[in-house]
């Protein structure tokens, strides 16, 4: 039972992607590690914790992807429980501090002893052990999942009601962990981690592991993904998606079906976000922002949801788009990623398409600039900072408009339509029409 | 009313309203098993609202609906319906258009509902050889690999009758199974329902008069959500109250 159920996660395309993922896992902490830093193929160090964090959201994008693509839940409050997966860790890590920190107190971290706390709250007992918290990371989320889940389902909250509450769930978390007297450290969040597991986070090695280990749960997700999908249950949560309905009118429990997938994918979320604050050395309770959830939700509709590859493929591309934007600060590049998109978009579907995205993309720096001229009387293109997010929401709006089922869905589309001309092709002189005694049709130029 | 011992489903003084609207009205029905009913009436006699009631979309204000003699059915959601043994194929044939034929049946056949039997499921030879069969039986062998939305509305519909017989269900509620089909799909369509009401309760909804004088079987006219005149085609459509109300002078 389960072994068939592992075969038949190990589809062909699952098979490569954890083969990639592996080899990613392996090769970039060597290329790190094992190479002196002038050497051309040495990855510096910065970049280590940057891709794994680039992974840590691919993997949250899949767990989206499982919901969304697959269930027709569209959660727009999924970083929520990447949020309390990197809370749970970063507990752990707070009490790894020990008497290092600023005031040197021996149990109580930084901010507790700055807080005036007299004691540790009963929350926070546990994550000194790491098998504790290791459990938590899967556990808060989960449970946070299930009762969510459960009263929302079992209510038959579907469609935009739905989305707009798992929108106002994270925004409440929000709230609650902005607040001091909570216990988590306010709207500092918790930070200046000193070991996790004995060694020090900050060490290249490990970077290096945390890298390695965030590649292999991103394997990990893939095959449970690949094993839920391809299952009989993989196909329920398609009609669930299609035609909610009539599924039950099959006999099939809807609302444990969605409960299933969403507790899945918030555990997933969870371990991603653990994986996460070690790489970044901070949790605080702007990741609890709904802007997160809405752009991981971008990321898994540029990438093509619906697909195990696609969020994955959105989250690293968008995310790199992003450092462009944001660090590089270089309007050429942002020009050659914009030209990019719009080629794509023109090939996808039609030319005029693609002109309309170039035109856009030069309308909103030009617009702003003429702003500019009214109010102060000089023409200034905008910081390329400050331009990221309308084009995360053109990007958005574009990808659904133009290409719906995302890059993988237009790779598919490819393919299809060369294996239509090759086909196309064998059939003028096919041996097999000759064998089974169809006469080829005559050539209507002889 | 008549006994409820020996009934298939049983229907008696239903009543449900919208908005103030008696969409069903103290509304009787009886199928016995291995029975087959016809039931016509004009639009807005509340045919669909009655499928509703027996398959638990929509709660009666009054009267008692029972399967089999003892399960009262107003008190059973959707999916526990479905599984007691109640099929029902929709007027808009509704099948998942994204997934093959072949996935579709597999996702009808009889097998046990939850998420884990779900998750864990393989399929065994028997299954396979019964989904084949069934696929036999509603002409879409041949087709098996194709995505049901692909199908033409003639096909789909009998993509439904075939998830239909994959349930395996006591009863079957079938709303207008003939709209979109040609004459020769019709008249094969007539043939399967009745060879399936050999063995189960079949209750269909339909307009084509033809194909409802093929059935062969018990006719039940409703009117304004009640019953209006039952009998064999000839008697209800000789009434002079439907002649009336339904079939026009």
């Amino acid at each position: 039972m389960i072994t068939q159920l592992i075969l038949r996660a190990l589809d062909k395309k699952a098979v490569w992607l954890v083969a990639v993922l592996a080899v990613i896992a392996i090769g970039v902490p060597m290329l790190n590690l094992g190479l002196p830093a002038d050497h051309p193929l040495h990855i510096p160090n910065y970049a280590v914790p940057l891709f794994g964090k680039y992974l840590n959201y691919a993997m949250l994008a899949l767990a989206l992807d499982l919901v969304w693509g697959y269930c027709g839940i569209l959660s727009l409050g999924h970083a929520a429980f990447f949020a309390l997966g990197a809370y749970a860790m970063g507990m752990y890590l707070m009490r790894q501090i020990g008497a290092r920190g600023v005031y040197a107190n021996p149990t109580l971290p930084d901010f507790m002893v700055f807080l005036n706390y007299k004691e540790l709250p009963w929350f926070w007992n546990g994550f000194d052990m790491w098998w504790f918290a290791f459990a938590m990371v899967l556990i808060v989320p989960g449970l946070l999942a299930f009762v969510f889940g459960f009263l929302a389902f079992r209510s038959r909250v579907t469609g935009v009601y739905l989305s707009i509450i798992t929108q106002a769930m994270t925004y409440a978390l929000l709230l609650a962990f902005f607040r001091n007297d909570l216990g988590f450290g306010g709207n500092n969040g918790l930070t200046d981690f000193k070991d996790i597991l004995g060694v020090n986070v900050q060490a290249a090695t490990t970077r290096a592991a945390l890298f390695a280990a965030s590649a292999f749960a991103l394997a990990l997700a893939v095959l449970v993904c690949s094993a839920i999908v391809n299952s009989k249950l993989g196909k329920v949560m398609v009609a669930v998606r299609d035609a909610e309905s009539r599924t039950r009118f099959l006999g099939y429990r809807v609302d444990n079906v969605k409960l299933f997938a969403f507790v899945v994918s918030a555990v997933l979320a969870g371990i991603a976000g653990a994986l996460y604050a070690p790489q970044v050395g901070i949790i605080n309770p702007s990741e609890f922002e709904p802007g997160n959830s809405i752009e991981v939700v971008i990321w898994t509709a540029v990438g093509g949801r619906g697909t195990i590859v696609g969020p994955i493929i959105g989250a690293i591309v968008v995310n790199l788009t992003k450092s462009i934007f944001t660090s590089g600060s270089s309007y050429v590049a942002a020009g050659v990623v914009i030209l990019i998109f719009s080629a794509i978009v023109a090939v996808a579907s039609g030319w005029t398409k693609g002109l309309i995205v170039i035109a856009a993309s030069v309308a909103i720096p030009v617009l702003y600039g003429l702003y500019q001229l009214i109010l102060y009387g000089n023409f200034k293109l905008p910081a390329l900072s400050d331009v990221w997010l309308y084009a995360l929401g053109g990007l958005f709006i574009f990808t659904t408009l133009f290409l719906p089922k995302g890059i993988v869905g237009l790779i598919a589309q490819w393919r299809t339509m060369t294996t239509k001309r090759e086909q196309h092709d064998r059939n003028a002189t096919s041996p097999v029409d000759v064998e089974a005694g169809v006469d080829p049709e005559p050539n209507p130029a002889e | 009313m008549a006994d409820k011992t020996g009934t298939m489903l049983y229907l008696d003084g239903v009543s449900v309203s919208f908005d103030g609207f008696k969409a069903i009205n103290k509304l009787s029905i009886i199928v016995h098993p291995a029975e087959m009913l016809a039931i016509i009436g004009p639009n807005g006699a509340g045919k669909t609202t009655m499928m509703d009631i027996i398959t638990g979309k929509t709660r009666p204000d009054d009267g008692e609906v029972l399967f089999d003699g003892r399960t009262d059915l107003t008190k059973l959601d959707e999916a526990a319906i479905a599984n007691l043994g109640i099929g029902r194929k929709f007027q808009k044939p509704t099948v998942f258009e994204s997934q093959t034929i072949w996935d579709n049946l597999v996702m009808a056949l009889r097998k046990p509902r939850g998420v884990f039997s779900a998750l864990f499921y393989s399929m065994s030879a028997d299954d396979e050889a019964r989904i084949t069969e069934i696929l036999d039986t509603v002409r879409l062998l041949n087709r098996k690999d194709d995505l049901a939305a692909n199908l033409s509305h003639g096909q789909k519909q009998w993509l439904e009758i075939g998830m239909l017989l994959a349930q395996d269900p006591k009863l079957l509620l079938v709303d207008e199974p003939v709209a979109g089909m040609t004459d020769s799909e019709t008249v094969e369509t007539a043939k399967l329902l009745k060879d399936i009401a050999k063995t189960r309760s079949v209750v269909v909804v339909e307009h084509d008069m033809s194909f409802v004088r093929d059935l062969g079987s018990r006719v039940t006219c409703l009117a304004e959500g009640s019953v209006l005149a039952e009998g064999t085609l000839d008697q209800v459509s000789a009434n002079p109250v439907v002649i009336e109300r339904y079939l026009g002078r």
